[in-house]
């Protein structure tokens, strides 16, 4: 007889109807990314949001020409361009309120400023003057993050911790397409829906990390798709709709403030410059793709609109135009001038109090400064006398 | 340790080459030779790496052996360990030095310590290549020295070449190696020219041999990477003061060469070592104490250290104040006067 024999009529039971936690239909995205602009849907957008997001996509436009024209003048060392991203970056800011948080990564410089920081304050990471250029408690900006969708579970656990207070706080933290691929995206993710955090991540998917394709990245049927499978609703939207992105933002912050937890935004826009201007964008994509996204380009869509209902009146259209060239020579000016630097700074921020290896390093520092100050002092001498 | 057997000479045609170009054909001539050999990183493919040492291998040798993967360190190098323990032999680029850190879990816990774990059955043959160190005036989270995370790391071979023609030998031994090889590129070497002929014999030691880069008598700078031309430069501008400096460019830091530099020691009386990482718990302090150890009665002065203070990485303006130069390597060789009683 065999085992099986012997245990006869044996049949395992089936395990109890199995249910899953969360209906996943409400969690889905839409089929199509989310629009509103030139839906007839823009009727209900209140006129005056739609001149103000015209105007501060018109100034955001400017931010990124006149930042980029600086890596030309050797004045920024490098800028990675937002140039056809800017409604998402301006929805991003203006869908919190003072007291939230913004989470950017180093594409984001754009957000930050749109949120009311100095233009200059925001671009020295890229300068080289200083890592992160502000306070970011008195912002509540976060550092601008490097390294892909670290700052995930940071604003998770700022969200967490706002929760446990009570103070109503959201954090909004911002990760491009190919961040979504790192393991602290998914951490963040599955953190932020298991604590229902007040969070909202906002995947910015411009069709490139540097050089690999979405298609390289992800076999979702779409980024806002992976929301699902940690229990959250995903939201896929026109990331080139300021007023789509604006509604939808605002909706997830409001969400997430009441208590209904955290929810995940895929924007699809385009890179329209290369990675950043140090890239090669010939090696890797065709010119004929970005000019099909000329013809959706953010400002050109929200124009189409607000001419449409006439609201785009030479009024608005002047003073969205003097703002950001008043903004752009702000931002020269700034730029223009040579940063005053420290060298004994390296010594002062490493800890709250000097380690005494530290002391000891800032002396020899401070030496070797002091003997090329004496040095440049007695060359500058020495040229006067054979003058 | 392999040895890459030389390849026979064919017609002597030197050219100038830069080191990421070097690199670029060991590894291509690794993939031609070995069907195993496969390279797998971000931006590898179409774009041939950010620093383009890649360039050309997707072309040649197709996608499945030259692959752009998704955007993960973690899973870049976990992935390498499954190949790896299927047979193939993965060349894996980290984009920079800090962006190696979320692989660090599959590094530590996996690559260095599989061999050990499994009494000898399964070896991971994975060169993990990691561009490294500052000067290039990088944003942040672009200029790390994290050499002595990885020399912490028992399993882990860790090499770093300082010219074009080690970088391609050791870049062919390093992926010929039965264990895992942690490759540390640096930085602001990739654009550094020499003479150099792909098709003659290139000298490929085995992982672990130190070298003499320059004969000297009044004392020892032991140094490797970045700071080899730096010190070869010291060494030159050192002879105005009467002090002939031998220049030890270690090229792996694990296994360590001990012999070449106690020789060199005994020869001199005295050291100085000299890298761009932090002094504190970097390499150096290893370094120190072993020649201490071999060295100590033909020593005439405490080996000192010449390296970048213990601070975050700083900002590219403020860069040339961290990095260690010629007048601070100066500095310590003037300190190797020593006298028992100052
Ligand atoms: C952990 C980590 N790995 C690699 C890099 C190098 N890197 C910088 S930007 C980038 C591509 C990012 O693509 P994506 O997330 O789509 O954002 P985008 O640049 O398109 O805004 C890569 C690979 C990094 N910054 N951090």
């Amino acid at each position: 007889m065999t085992v099986m024999e012997q245990r006869g009529a044996y049949r395992p039971t089936p395990p109890p109807a199995w249910q899953p936690r969360t209906d996943p239909a409400p969690l889905l995205p839409d089929a199509e990314p989310y629009r509103v602009l030139g839906t007839g849907a823009a009727d209900k957008v209140d006129p005056e949001l739609l001149r103000r997001l015209y105007a501060e996509l018109v100034r955001g436009r400017r931010y990124n020409t006149q930042a980029t024209a600086l890596t030309k003048q050797g004045r920024l060392a490098v800028y990675p361009s937002s140039t056809g991203q800017e409604a998402c970056e301006i929805a991003a800011a203006l869908a919190l309120e003072e007291r939230d948080w913004l989470f950017p990564s180093y594409r984001d410089t754009l957000a930050v400023v749109a949120r009311g920081l100095a233009p200059a304050s925001a671009l020295t990471l890229l300068r080289g003057d200083w890592h992160t250029g502000y306070d970011p408690r008195e912002h509540h900006i976060a550092p601008l993050s490097t390294p892909l969708a670290t700052q995930l579970p940071h604003a998770v656990g700022l969200a967490h911790a706002a929760r446990l207070k009570g103070d109503g706080v959201v954090a909004l933290a911002m990760v491009g397409d190919g961040g979504t691929s790192e393991g602290d995206f998914h951490e963040a993710l599955n953190f932020a829906a298991v604590w229902q955090a007040p969070v909202v991540f906002l995947v910015q998917n411009n069709g490139f990390a540097i050089s690999v394709p979405l298609a390289k990245q992800t076999a979702a049927p779409s980024l806002a798709h992976k929301a699902v499978g940690y229990g959250m609703p995903g939201r896929l939207v026109d990331g080139n709709d300021a007023a789509a992105m604006h509604e939808v933002l605002s909706e997830a912050v409001a969400r997430a403030r009441e208590g209904g937890g955290p929810t995940l935004v895929e924007a699809v826009t385009y890179r329209m410059e290369a990675h950043t201007n140090a890239d090669d964008a010939t090696r890797y994509r065709q010119d004929t793709d970005v000019d099909a996204w000329r013809d959706h380009d953010p400002i050109l869509l929200m124009e189409r609109e607000l001419t449409e209902r006439g609201l785009l009146d030479d009024d608005l259209k002047r003073q969205a135009a003097d703002d950001a060239e008043a903004m752009a020579a702000d931002l020269r000016e700034h730029m223009n001038q040579e940063p005053v630097l420290d060298p004994m700074d390296l010594f002062t921020h490493v800890y709250a109090e000097q380690t005494s290896q530290l002391r000891e390093q800032a002396a020899q520092l401070r030496a070797e400064l002091e003997v090329a100050s004496e040095e440049e002092v007695a060359s500058g001498e020495a040229e006067e006398e054979t003058r | 340790m392999s040895t890459v057997a030389a390849k026979p000479v064919t017609k002597s045609a030197t050219k100038p080459a830069t080191m990421a170009q070097a690199l670029g054909r060991a590894l291509r001539d690794s993939m031609a030779e070995d069907p195993s050999v496969h390279v797998l990183g971000e931006d590898v493919g179409a774009l041939g790496g950010v620093f383009r040492v890649t360039d050309g291998l997707a072309a040649e040798f197709g996608e499945d052996r030259c692959t752009d993967t998704p955007l993960a360190e973690a899973g870049i190098l976990g992935t390498a360990v499954g190949m790896a323990m299927y047979g193939l032999r993965p060349v894996v680029e980290m984009q920079f030095d800090a962006f190696a850190y979320p692989a660090f879990e599959q590094l530590i816990s996996h690559v260095a310590r599989m061999r050990n774990r499994t009494r000898g059955a399964m070896p991971l043959p994975i060169t993990v290549r990691v561009p490294y160190g500052g000067g290039i005036g990088g944003v942040e989270h672009h200029s790390d020295s994290s050499e002595a995370y990885y020399i912490a790391t028992p399993g882990l071979h860790v090499v770093t070449p300082a010219t074009v023609s080690d970088a391609y030998g050791l870049l062919r031994a390093s992926i010929a190696s039965d264990d895992p090889v942690v490759f540390l590129e640096p930085k602001r070497l990739y654009w550094s020219k020499a003479d150099w002929n792909p098709d003659a014999p290139q000298t490929v030691e085995p992982i672990g041999r130190a070298v003499v880069r320059r004969p000297g008598r009044s004392a020892t700078l032991i140094t490797y990477g970045p700071s080899v031309p730096v010190c070869l430069e010291a060494a030159e501008a050192a002879r105005a003061e009467g002090w002939d400096l031998e220049v030890v460019d270690l090229r792996s830091l694990v296994p360590f060469d001990d012999e070449t530099v106690a020789a060199s020691v005994w020869r001199t009386g005295r050291a100085v070592v000299v890298h761009e990482s932090g002094g504190f718990g970097g390499p150096g302090g290893e370094i120190a104490a072993r020649v201490t150890e071999r060295c100590f009665h033909h020593l005439e002065a405490p080996v000192l250290r010449v390296a970048g203070f213990d601070i975050p990485y700083p900002p590219p303006m403020l860069e040339k104040h961290h990095l260690p130069g010629v007048d601070r390597i100066l500095d310590a060789v003037a300190r190797l006067q020593w006298e028992a009683d100052s």
